[in-house]
């Protein structure tokens, strides 16, 4: 892996004026993902808010070629794209290398665009999505997903007497993935970028499909401080809610292990999506989801072990 | 005329016959997923593929929503891209459709007629194509596997038109079409290959020294200016659509308009059709005839772009006019065929008087009888003066 100061000479190819949030989560994963690129990159887009906020005709922050399609099809239309590439290396008619890469939310990815994700990796074409993962449906103002965690308020799952939020747990999509037998899976967060770089590296050299969940905090969504960010994301990695592993043709690795896993509650206490759970009816949840949590880690520190 | 002498006869249903036109266009990309009518097509150039008959890149996607998302981003990247499908596979694009449209991707793509659900029916009617009219696709009906074979192949060329730039679909109808073998008369492989030509990539995803972006957001300071480009774009298809059958003539000995007019010429009386059902039209029509009674076909090739002036040309002389048509619009005022020719026919120097009939829904069997009954009613219409009526049907029980 180079170095930061090498990373960081390497070519933008999403670019400063772009409208997304101060704060948002998104950019900062995207950039850090695209630097571990060496070689040239082509990208889709999924609708949500990285790809309105970059695209704004006539304007665009990107400076590779990318391809928006529509919300839930972001696997396919690289798919194609993909295909478009073999057919033309075949022929001789492009010599170069080029990666393929798939942006996707949480929305355009745990649950609109699962199948044309499946089918893809299934396909086994050669290319690296990425679910920036901000929890919810953010673009059409703060939906909740199945990426969602429980207890999370959205407008969708408001926090009200007869309900304390979202009602269900998260799907674990990164599961999902691995259990597609992909060559490459990793779940990681922007917060280390040294880990977020050194997975999208693999995953560009990754000869098939390959996919990283990575966790993109939405500071309008999970309510906190713009500056905040990268302090809440350390959070949820130190809390253990968003471990950071790897899954090499279907070895575990555990890429991040916090010196001292911290308790659910702080990255709760730190979201006022999550204020109402700090109520005296809505404590036990608190509880809940630190017992769900501990489960989860458990489950993948044996995974690792194996 | 400078017929072709190589050509060959082969027995094939058109599904085949469009397989076969696909494996000779050898496309770079094909991304379809199987409905019936239309899977024999797919699994006939599957074949091609194992076989190694073609250079395609087979992607065999998990759904039709997919399968135009993936021909979306196989042409975004230049180069060329078919598919195939039916009914509710169509329906499933719906969105996407669309979408190729308004990036003027020169997509191709075979459309196996059959109803829309529900309830769930696997034949023939134009339920399926009906629905996408307004998509920003260019539309061409087949009456038979030849014709089908012959559009698929023009279509490439007519989509891939520098002043075009748009998807087309090739419709031919499920079964009565898809699955009956008929004499098709094939080209070479160098024929096809030199009549399509090679593909010229416009902004293609893949120039990494030239990157694009497309599919940005596109809000009310520019859409609206997009969509008008759009619409010149579709316009400019008239002459491309003329041209591209001139040449197809040549190497074929095969000719085709928007329209064709069968024993127009001097007919007081006509039925307008699409697809497999102008050939029964054709029977009907010289039945009534033989019997001295001045009718006639109008069969419409082209229905996207609506092919408004030809319409006018042929039908103004006439004192009325029967349309038929295989879909319905529900709550409208007739269905898709008639809705536009009589708005068509406002405009004319003269007025034919002008009746609406739905048949064949789910694939219901139409006969000659039927259709002389249709032109019966018109004449029958026209000696009254005035339509009490205009809409009916042909082949329901009531
Ligand atoms: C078929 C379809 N359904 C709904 C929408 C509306 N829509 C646009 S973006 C979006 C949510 C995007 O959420 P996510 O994928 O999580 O991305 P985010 O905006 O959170 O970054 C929705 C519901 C759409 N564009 N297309
Ligand atoms: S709403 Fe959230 S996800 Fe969207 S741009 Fe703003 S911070 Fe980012
Ligand atoms: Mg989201």
């Amino acid at each position: 892996m180079p170095s930061l100061k090498e990373l960081a000479k390497r070519k933008e190819m999403l670019t400063p004026g772009h409208r997304l949030c101060a704060g948002c989560g998104a950019p900062i994963a995207v950039r850090l993902i695209l630097m571990a690129a060496d070689k040239p990159v082509v990208a889709a887009n999924a609708t949500g808010c990285l790809e309105v906020s970059t695209s704004i005709f006539p304007y665009t922050a990107w400076d590779i070629p990318w391809i928006h399609n529509a919300f839930e099809n972001v696997a396919a239309t690289i798919s194609g794209v993909e295909s478009m590439y073999r057919a033309k290396k075949r022929k001789g008619e492009i010599t170069e290398d080029i990666y393929f890469v798939a942006f996707g939310g949480d929305g355009g990815t745990y649950d609109i665009g699962l199948q044309s994700l499946s089918g893809a990796l299934e396909r086994g074409h050669r290319f690296l999505y990425v679910c920036y993962n901000n929890e919810a449906y953010m673009n059409t103002g703060i939906q909740r997903s199945s990426a969602t965690p429980l207890g999370a308020w959205t407008t969708t799952s408001p926090e009200g007497e007869a309900q304390p939020g979202k009602l269900q747990w998260r799907k674990n999509l990164t599961e999902i993935v691995v259990a597609h037998g992909i060559p490459y899976v990793a779940q990681s967060a922007p917060w280390n970028w040294r880990d977020l770089t050194s997975k999208a590296e693999k995953a560009f050299h990754t000869d098939g499909p390959s996919f990283i969940n990575v966790l993109a905090s939405c500071n309008r969504g999970w309510r906190h401080l713009p500056s905040d960010t990268m302090k809440i994301m350390q959070l949820a990695s130190d809390c253990c809610i968003w471990p950071m592993y790897e899954v090499e043709n279907g070895k575990y690795r555990l890429t991040y292990k916090p010196k001292e896993k911290k308790p659910v509650e702080e990255w709760l206490k730190a979201q006022g999506r999550f204020k109402h759970l700090f109520t005296p009816e809505n404590r036990h949840l608190i509880e809940e989801i630190q017992a769900y949590v501990d489960k989860e880690w458990e489950l993948l520190l044996k995974r690792c072990e194996a | 005329m400078a017929i072709n002498l190589k050509a060959r006869v082969m027995g094939l249903n058109g599904n085949a016959a469009v397989a076969y036109a696909m494996k000779q266009i050898n496309p770079d990309v094909v991304a379809a997923y199987p409905i019936t009518p239309q899977t024999d097509c797919v699994e006939r150039f599957a074949e091609y593929v194992s076989e190694g008959l073609v250079k395609t890149e087979f992607v065999t996607v998990e759904s039709e929503h997919s399968a135009m998302s993936a021909c979306i981003g196989a042409a975004a990247a230049g180069g060329r891209v078919m598919t195939a499908t039916a009914a509710n596979g169509l329906a499933l694009m719906w969105e996407v459709l669309y979408i190729a449209a308004s990036m003027r991707l020169p997509i191709v793509m075979m459309v196996t007629n059959r109803a829309l659900s529900g309830n769930i029916n696997i034949h023939c009617d134009h339920s399926d194509t009906m629905g996408a009219r307004d998509s920003g696709w260019i539309q061409l009906f087949s009456e038979n596997a030849q014709e089908a074979y012959d559009n698929i192949i023009q279509a490439v060329k007519i989509a891939e038109d520098l002043n075009v730039r748009l998807p087309v679909m090739v419709t031919q109808d499920g079964f009565i079409i898809s699955h009956a073998v008929e004499r098709v008369e094939v080209l070479d492989d160098e024929v096809v290959q030199n009549f399509v030509g090679p593909y010229k990539p416009v902004y293609p995803l893949l120039d990494l020294s030239h990157p694009v972006t497309y599919g940005p957001l596109d809000l009310f300071d520019y859409y609206f200016e997009h969509k008008r480009s759009q619409i010149e774009a579709i316009d400019n298809s008239f002459p491309v659509i003329k041209k591209v059958a001139e040449e197809f003539e040549k190497i074929s000995g095969r000719s085709y308009g928007f329209l064709e007019s069968y024993k127009l010429d001097d007919a007081e009386y006509a039925v307008i059709a699409l697809g497999s059902t102008c050939g029964t039209a054709k029977e009907a029509v010289n039945a009534l005839r033989e019997k001295g009674k001045k009718v006639g076909l109008l069969k419409i090739r082209c229905f996207r772009p609506f092919p408004k002036a030809e319409i006018i040309k042929a039908l103004a002389p006439l004192k009325g006019v029967a349309v038929l048509d295989r879909s319905v619009s529900f709550g409208g005022f007739g269905g898709p065929v008639f809705t536009e020719v009589r708005s068509a026919l406002y405009d004319a120097p003269s007025h034919p008087l002008i009746i609406n009939f739905f048949y064949g829904l789910g694939g219901r069997d139409i006969y000659p009888e039927d259709i002389i009954k249709a032109l019966e009613k018109i004449e029958n219409v026209v000696q009254k003066g005035k339509v009490e009526e205009h809409i009916g049907y042909l082949g329901l029980r009531e």
